[in-house]
């Protein structure tokens, strides 16, 4: 790759600590990019017909979004393409100005979800590869998210081994919004797998599983919509730990990206709470909700909530535990939290190290 | 433990229950009243509190001799209305009438369970109100029905469930807040789901367990949707009672929601003000259940996260099991606030609890 084109970190940004970015977005250049690990029938027919999601548009996101590829203006590579696809870019406006020494890939678009199945097999594989090469090979910092295609969960667990020995590979990758809730027994070979090899599970926002996006039914705007990754996640929290998810599986991880974490407390009492009263239909249960949220599942910062005053957020902060948050911005995209100015509470040096890059250390596989 | 509350305390959602569908055929026109017995229509009580669920009815409150708990007068008063002592309680009848897929049909059966209410409950017992019950999927009927029933000011609100067909901001729904809000009732929207759409964003869950808990977020997201869609801004004087939507998710909620309103507003330019604003002049909120936290400081940062002692209102939520003996009120809330929950913000929000009914 063009890493003779990399840009020397400016003084500032070298004097800054290192942290770590649980959620970057990196895109193809060119469709073609995924050719080389694409079989014949696979490439004809995403010519043919397309990747058809469960939703209405050809090459659309269901809800038209603020602006072009919901990414940031200034994110456009000088040499053409769109925000996300060129590494040197990335490593000049964000890697090294922002220090990070840890990047997580979670490539969006791939294929996740798809309405035909083997295509979407075929998409995540060629997705895996193409992050290993375009990526992490090139740019040692940044680590690859194995995308699956969680609704075929054998098939899923079958490319979770595929790299369980390969180090470039920290994490198994979601979308939210899937076809039934996260905690059905139908994903459980994902969570198998992943505890098997050692990867946490990161959920991220999107995706199109084909139901409502509501439970009342599909909203008018595209503000409903980033709102709404909220609820998705927690309905799909709920399922995990209900259904028994980290009962069974208790050296399992998961890390909820990019939909929120202010609203975990809340959910978390009302669970136990709930659980108390209706504990008798899941006696597969053997310790509070809480426990097992305590101990199992992290959550990325970025769209970091904003409350007035921002000791509340501290608050929101101390009931998750200050071991539980992973930074993230979520580069190239809009609404981009900066490390510089997205947690603007006064701190201890422990819990800096810990929020910026410890916990990342911690749940990674490692890194 | 018991918690006396001072006198004049308003109860914000209590759930008489329809015992049988034969109990409304008295209130039923035909041919619906005739398609009862000829269709062998035996019951429409709601999946959304299962009969024997813990939850659905507390254990010192369902009925020895096994009749539908909170199914008659005699009941209601002595679990709830005489031991808390409250002078007017707020009736909101859940019975799966919302669900029948019949516009007709639902807005038929709406009218019995408001004839039914009528008679058989505010006629006997003056520290009673009611909710109007309309079926939303069919809005030129609600309106019908709110119309039908404006004239009783013993009915102080419009009940929603939830989840319906479409999202409550809707253009389509707008009817039934226009007829709200002229008549000065509020709009009631409490737990429970229609069932026409999968119960969570992401599907049918399993356990029963999930549907209750899921509710919270079925309340984020009409609340987003209200809010988006511009309902305050075009029907400023409505009130909007969450009930049975648990409190503690809306300082969070509120916070995404701002930020994304602030990112994003060019998509809804008429929400002019932001969300925790509208909220504090048009949301409120009922008390049970409480989702709250173990200890008392964190819940006290809860309601200081909520930055308003306005949007709660004091409910019980019988024969719901939210709680233990008549500890309604959580242990060292201060005493200004539970008077506002219980007396100030109940009268400030039904408008129609400060006229007098006959």
């Amino acid at each position: 790759m063009n890493v003779q084109a990399r840009q020397t970190p400016t003084a500032a940004a070298s004097s800054k600590l290192a942290i770590a970015d649980g959620d970057i977005h990196p895109t193809r250049k060119l469709a073609s990019e995924f050719d080389p690990w694409l079989d014949k029938r696979w490439r004809d027919d995403v010519a043919t017909f397309g990747a058809r999601q469960r939703q209405p548009w050809q090459n659309a996101p269901a809800y038209p979004k603020a602006q072009p590829n919901a990414s940031r203006r200034d994110a456009y590579p000088p040499e053409g393409g769109r925000q996300g696809s060129s590494l040197p870019f990335m490593q000049q406006q964000h890697l090294d100005p922002a220090n990070v020494a840890l990047g997580i890939l979670n490539p969006l678009g791939t294929g996740q979800g798809l309405q035909n199945i083997d295509m979407s097999i075929a998409l995540c594989h060629a997705t895996n590869e193409w992050q290993q090469e375009y990526w992490t090979k090139p740019d040692r910092r940044l680590r690859a998210s194995v995308v699956v295609p969680y609704e075929d969960p054998i098939a899923s667990a079958k490319e979770i081994r595929r790299y369980a020995d390969n180090a470039d590979f920290v994490q198994v990758f979601m979308l939210s919004r899937t076809s039934e809730p996260l905690g059905s027994r139908k994903y459980w070979p994902i969570y198998e797998a992943a505890a098997e090899v050692g990867m946490p599970v990161g959920v991220h926002a999107f995706g199109y599983g084909g139901n409502p996006m509501t439970p009342g039914g599909y909203p008018s705007y595209y503000t409903e919509e980033m709102v709404g990754h909220s609820q998705a996640q927690q309905s799909g929290l709920a399922s995990l730990v209900v259904e028994g998810v980290f009962a069974r599986f208790p050296s399992l991880k998961m890390i909820m990206i990019e939909a929120g974490f202010a609203w975990a407390p809340s959910l978390t009492w009302r669970l136990d709470n709930a659980w108390r009263r209706l504990k008798q239909e899941t006696p597969h249960l053997t310790r509070l909700p809480s426990e097992y949220i305590r101990d199992q599942v992290w959550w990325t910062t970025q769209p970091m909530e904003e409350p007035e005053p921002r000791t509340h957020l501290r608050d929101a902060i101390n009931w998750i535990g200050w071991d539980r948050l992973i930074f993230a911005t979520d580069y190239p995209h809009w609404d981009y939290d900066d490390p510089a100015t997205s947690l603007p509470l006064k701190i201890s040096e422990a819990e800096r190290e810990a929020f910026f890059i410890g916990n990342a250390r911690n749940v990674y596989r490692g890194v | 433990m018991t918690k006396s509350l001072a006198p004049g305390a308003i109860d914000c959602d209590i759930h008489p229950a329809v015992p049988d569908l034969a109990a409304l055929l008295p209130y039923m026109d035909d041919p619906w009243r005739e398609q009862v017995v000829v269709r062998g229509i035996d019951d429409l009580a709601s999946i959304a509190y299962p009969a024997n669920s813990p939850l659905t009815c507390r254990a010192d409150w369902r009925p020895a001799d096994k009749s539908v708990p909170a199914s008659s007068l005699a009941q209601i008063r002595r679990d709830v209305l005489d031991p808390f002592g409250t002078s007017i309680a707020i009736a909101n009848c859940l019975y799966g009438v919302q669900s029948l897929f019949s516009e007709d049909m639902a807005a038929a059966y709406a009218t019995a369970v408001n004839r039914w209410m009528a008679k058989e409950w505010l006629d006997k017992e003056p520290r009673l109100r009611a909710s109007i019950i309309v079926a939303a999927q069919g809005p030129e009927l609600a309106v019908d029905e709110i119309e039908r029933w404006a004239h009783d000011k013993r009915f102080v609100q419009v009940l929603l469930l939830v989840s319906g067909a479409t999202p409550l901001g809707k253009r389509s729904l707008w009817p039934i807040y226009r007829a709200a809000e002229k008549h000065g009732l509020a709009i009631g929207i409490h737990a429970g789901s229609a069932y026409h759409n999968p119960p969570t964003s992401v599907g049918w869950p399993t356990y029963y367990t999930e549907d209750y808990v899921s509710q919270a977020q079925a309340f984020q997201s009409q609340l987003t949707s209200l809010i988006c869609e511009g309902v305050f801004n075009k029907f400023p004087d409505l009130k909007v009672v969450l009930l049975e939507s648990g409190f503690t998710w809306l300082p969070a909620h509120l916070w995404r929601l701002t930020k994304f309103w602030r990112g994003l507003r060019m998509e809804i330019p008429w929400v002019d003000r932001a969300p925790a604003d509208i909220v504090r002049s048009n949301v409120r909120l009922s008390l049970q259940p409480v989702d709250g936290p173990p200890d008392r400081d964190s819940l006290l940062k809860v309601f200081d996260h909520m930055q308003s002692d306005e949007l709660i209102l004091f409910s019980t939520d019988y024969p719901h099991w939210q709680f233990d003996g008549t500890a309604a009120i959580p242990d060292g809330l201060p005493a200004d606030l539970v008077r506002k929950m219980t007396h100030d913000n109940p009268r400030a929000t039904y408008a129609r609890l400060l006229e007098t009914v006959a």
